[in-house]
């Protein structure tokens, strides 16, 4: 794995922010309702069913339809010239700029340093139990897997059916589920770090910890 | 000194029910009285007695000169505070107090199923000339308790419900009557099986054809939580106990138009309580309630023995006069029940003589005849009837001839020819077998030399009816309006379903409000239903004349009535008609949204009553379509709340009659019809996208203080709980409803 920990983390402490533009989902005309450098919401409440902020409404055929914010930030790059004008569908029309906070940087880290190993499909998932005793003797990012181990037990209508890991040998840096939950296909199950990433992983989080201030 | 102590102690307890009462600590200084009393506590063992006293009995004249002041005029919101207070008697209180002795069942404290709910099988005593007789009762009610957050301040939740359900059927088996005492502020507004809604509308259907005398206590008789146990016999209520459709505070939230989290001005909530007519006096003016049981003037506390001595006399009463009622001995009957109103001032040490609770099966019949007669004429003459004088002589005398040839058509000979018919088929079944053996030799040579003749194929009933699409005749079918607009409209699963903008025209026109992506129905008018359910010109409406009014003359209500009136042309939110689908004729009940969103009061009611009967009478399916209805109508009271029990009662008669009751639900569907003669319907289905409950997300959120998913009241969780039956596309709805008809029919639609 050829990735430069310290390249990455001073390419977040320049920009620490995620910049999610915002299209125009059709033609239309388009009316603002937010203005430049205004904080913005994204969906809240528990179910995520509570809409963000109105970012703008576009007209089509009498239809006018709100275009709400998918995250919280502050816009950006607003392009107030188009008020009121027909536009085309896919145009960017302005930015939410998402301070990211200290997770989601270790987040982010860690899904491009680690070798993720995701749910071959939607099944109910378990460790091994030898797994589960060596997690539970050595901390976690001691376990070492290699290729073809077996790693999982996958459960559906009754069967079990063990998975075994493929992927570059390492530790678990991070089990992305609990025992028995209902994953979806596709979704990461196990993050595993090379042997020879680990103690910079160990260092870039730890001073990320320390050192960043939301 | 112990007894100062006392003393003092007892002074605080009655300042601080007065606060309560109140709800304000500043009348009269009670907050100065309240820190002087408690100063004396502290001080007790410091001043001389003599002066120690003297003290106390200052401040206990002034107590009790407030006490008398408060009682002079209390204000419907005040007695709120009394049936609230944490002073209150309770229903341990009375099982402890009025009864010999109990065993209660189902659980005991908060090893229950549901602690709010609390039902014991408990024996009841009186004396007569000197010898004791006992009785035995089920008793079945409602335990807000002394603060113990597992009572659930008395709200049961739906298998609370369940669980008075099972012990009613007991006490029916074992042929003892029930006594129920309804203390609640409201049931529990959560969708978990068995249902809030649906729980409540099975005790109320159950509850109607109990064939034992019940007897109801209302202390806190709050909404459709009381109902699930106040289908009584004899209704009693407490004098200062209060029995609502809604809480003071969520009706004045409703009417002040609160957003969530705002306070609701206290005026408002006084002003509230004052026009739902809550108090034991209103509801025995307006019929809801039978008797008022007196209590002290400032409402009866724990201790008040004297209260329980009271209630449970009038409980026996109660129950002797239910039982009285059904005997057949007029005179006896008469004599028994002088007696005992003679008696009603003073509390007599023994009873004039002892009435058995057992009944025949003759007076078990009497017994729903005359809770049948009651609930029918509870509410009535709270609305409208624009028909007078000659109209109102022909409909009547129409009605009847309908009702003697209804009863000729289907019930005596048709009744006589299945009768025959079944006997024929029997014999001949018995016969044929007989004769088969006998003809056998001689029957095939016959057949040889003279064939029979083919017949064509019998055709089945739902082959004859008319199978084509509703949209075969596309020039001749209803359009919305709405597809007259040129825009389009964007479904609200588009983000999850990736739903393309559709054109109103399209969508209102061909599609029907159907999204053709996700399927996603879009509220209709419910004229598109009037024109394209039923067969052409087969719908005619009956009972028009029956007009929505205000009976409590709540303020504000008659503008918007006739703010209604004029929007939609009609004068309540049900329309009850004839129609026919494929040919099959039926009655319809249907609930529309434009007059006052659907709510159901006594004009709704008695043209459901009407409808009902009529479809009893006239041998047909009655099908209730509800467009959509917010529940009972706040601004009538307990009127409406009476509703419930009366509809439900008429619903169980036609279907025990042998009627075919269907509910379909569109749109939205909350609160008391569902909680009533809607959900107790053996088949209910719902509309896609329509959404069934009991309360709306915000009073589940106030009540409960939970949050729910977006889609707890949808179509397609009701019908995992399994609340309904089905769920229907509106599209598919005729050939849907003709189906059901047939299959839940059968071959005796008309005459089962």
């Amino acid at each position: 794995m050829d990735i430069n920990l310290n390249d990455l983390l001073r390419s977040y402490r320049s920009h620490p922010y995620e910049d999610y533009h915002v299209e125009t989902p059709h033609t239309g005309i388009i009316s603002f309702l937010v203005e430049e450098g205004q904080a913005v919401k994204g969906p809240g409440g528990q179910w995520l069913h509570k809409p963000g902020t109105t970012l703008f409404t576009i007209d089509r055929e009498r239809n006018q339809k709100r275009v709400t914010a998918g995250c919280n930030g502050v816009v950006a790059d607003i392009k107030l010239s188009l008020e009121g004008k027909f536009v085309e569908a896919g145009e960017a029309v302005l930015s939410i700029r998402h301070r990211l906070d200290r997770d989601e940087i270790i987040d982010r880290i860690l899904t491009e340093v680690l070798s993720i190993f995701s749910a071959p499909q939607r099944a109910r998932y378990f460790l091994v139990p030898e797994l589960v005793t060596r997690l539970e003797k050595k901390a976690g990012d001691e376990v070492l897997v290699e290729d073809d181990d077996e790693v999982l037990i996958m459960s559906l209508m009754k069967r079990d059916t063990m998975i075994r890991y493929q992927g570059v040998p390492g530790v678990i840096y991070k089990v992305y589920f609990n025992s028995g939950d209902l994953v979806e296909q596709g979704a990461p199950l196990l993050g595993i770090c090379p042997t020879d990433n680990l103690e910079y992983v160990h260092k870039v989080i730890q001073r990320i910890r320390t050192e960043w201030k939301d | 000194m112990a007894d100062s102590g006392k003393l003092l102690g007892n002074l605080a307890d009655r300042i601080s029910y007065l606060i309560d009462l109140k709800g304000d600590s500043s009348w009269s200084d009670l907050d100065e009285l309240q820190d002087h009393v408690q100063k004396l506590r502290d001080t007790q063992y410091e001043i001389a007695e003599s002066e120690l006293f003297e003290k106390i009995n200052r401040v206990e004249d002034r107590v009790s000169f407030l006490e008398d002041r408060a009682a002079e005029q209390l204000k419907p919101s005040e007695i709120v505070n009394i049936v609230r207070s944490v002073h209150r008697f309770t229903l341990m209180d009375i099982l402890e107090n009025c009864y010999d002795s109990y065993t209660e069942l189902g659980g005991d404290g908060d090893c229950s199923i549901d602690p709010a709910v609390v039902v014991a099988r408990a024996t009841i005593s009186r004396r007569v000339k000197k010898k004791v007789y006992s009785h035995q009762i089920m008793v079945i009610g409602h335990e807000k308790g002394q603060g113990e957050e597992y009572r659930n301040g008395g709200c049961a939740r739906p298998w609370g419900n369940e669980k008075a359900l099972r012990y009613m059927r007991v006490a029916e088996v074992e042929g003892i009557p029930i006594h129920f005492y309804v203390f609640t502020p409201g049931a529990f507004p959560i969708e978990d099986s068995p249902g809030a809604a649906q729980q409540i509308a099975r005790n109320l259907y159950a509850m109607a054809g109990l064939e034992v005398p019940m007897i109801s206590f209302i202390s806190e008789g709050g909404s459709g939580g009381a109902e699930a146990m106040g289908l009584s016999d004899i209704r009693l209520m407490a004098s200062k106990g209060y029995y609502s459709v809604i809480s003071p505070e969520g009706a004045a939230a409703i009417e002040g138009k609160i957003r969530e989290g705002e306070k609701v001005p206290k005026d408002l909530i006084d002003h509230c309580a004052a026009q739902l007519k809550m108090t034991a006096q209103d509801n025995l003016l307006l019929g809801t309630i039978d008797r008022i049981v007196e209590e002290p003037p400032l409402g009866a506390r724990r201790e008040d023995y004297a209260f329980f001595r009271r209630l449970r006399y009038e409980m026996i009463r109660a129950t002797d006069e239910v039982v009285l009622r059904t005997k057949s001995l007029r005179a006896f009957r008469a004599y028994a029940l002088k007696g005992q109103a003679a008696e009603e001032h003073d509390i007599p040490e023994d009873f004039a003589m002892f009435i058995g609770w057992d009944l025949t099966d003759f007076e078990k019949e009497r017994l729903l005849e005359i809770r049948s007669r009651k609930y029918r004429q509870m509410a009535r003459g709270f609305y409208r009837e624009g028909r007078k004088g000659l109209f109102s002589g022909i409909g009547r005398a129409r009605e009847l001839a309908s009702k003697g040839y209804y009863e000729l058509r289907y019930g005596l000979l048709r009744s006589h020819r299945r009768n025959v018919r079944k006997v024929l088929d029997e014999v001949s079944s018995e016969g044929s077998v007989l004769l088969r053996k006998v003809a056998k030799p001689v029957k095939a040579p016959y057949e040889f030399v003279f064939p029979k003749p083919e017949r064509p194929p019998k055709v089945l009933r739902s082959e004859m009816g008319d199978d084509r699409s509703i949209f075969a005749e596309e020039w001749e079918t209803y359009v919305s309006p709405l597809a007259n607009e040129d825009r389009t409209v964007t479904c609200p699963n588009a983000s999850r379903h990736g739903c393309l903008d559709l054109w109103a025209p399209d969508l209102y026109g061909e599609f029907s409000g159907v999204c053709p992506t996700c399927g996603h129905h879009f509220p209709l008018e419910y004229q598109w239903y009037l024109e394209n359910l039923f067969d052409k010109g087969s719908v005619r409406e009956f009972n028009r004349h029956l007009s929505a009014a205000n009976p409590l003359g709540f303020e504000g209500l008659d503008s918007r009535l006739s703010r209604d009136f004029k929007r939609t042309g009609r004068r309540s939110s049900i329309i009850t008609f004839d129609a026919r689908v494929r040919g099959i004729k039926i009655i319809v009940a249907m609930f529309f949204s434009n007059y006052r969103g659907g709510t159901v009061g006594c004009a709704e009611g008695e043209k459901f009553v009407r409808a009902c009967d009529k479809a009893r009478i006239t041998r047909r399916p009655l099908l209730s379509y509800i467009h959509t209805t917010g529940g009972i109508r706040i601004q009538e009271g307990t009127l409406g709340v009476v509703q419930m029990p009366k509809c439900t009662l008429v619903v169980r008669e036609y279907i025990k009659s042998g009627g075919l009751y269907i509910v379909v639900y569109d749109n939205n569907s909350y609160a008391g019809p569902v909680a009533s003669f809607l959900g107790c319907s053996p088949y209910q289905v719902g509309i896609r996208s329509s959404r069934i409950g009991f309360a709306g997300p915000r009073v589940i959120r106030e009540t409960t203080g939970q949050d729910v998913p977006p889609d707890y009241h949808s179509a397609k969780n009701a019908l995992r709980r399994g609340h309904i039956q089905g769920i229907w596309n509106r599209r598919e709805f005729r050939k849907n409803l003709f189906d059901a008809l047939i299959h839940m029919g059968g071959r005796n639609l008309y005459y089962k």
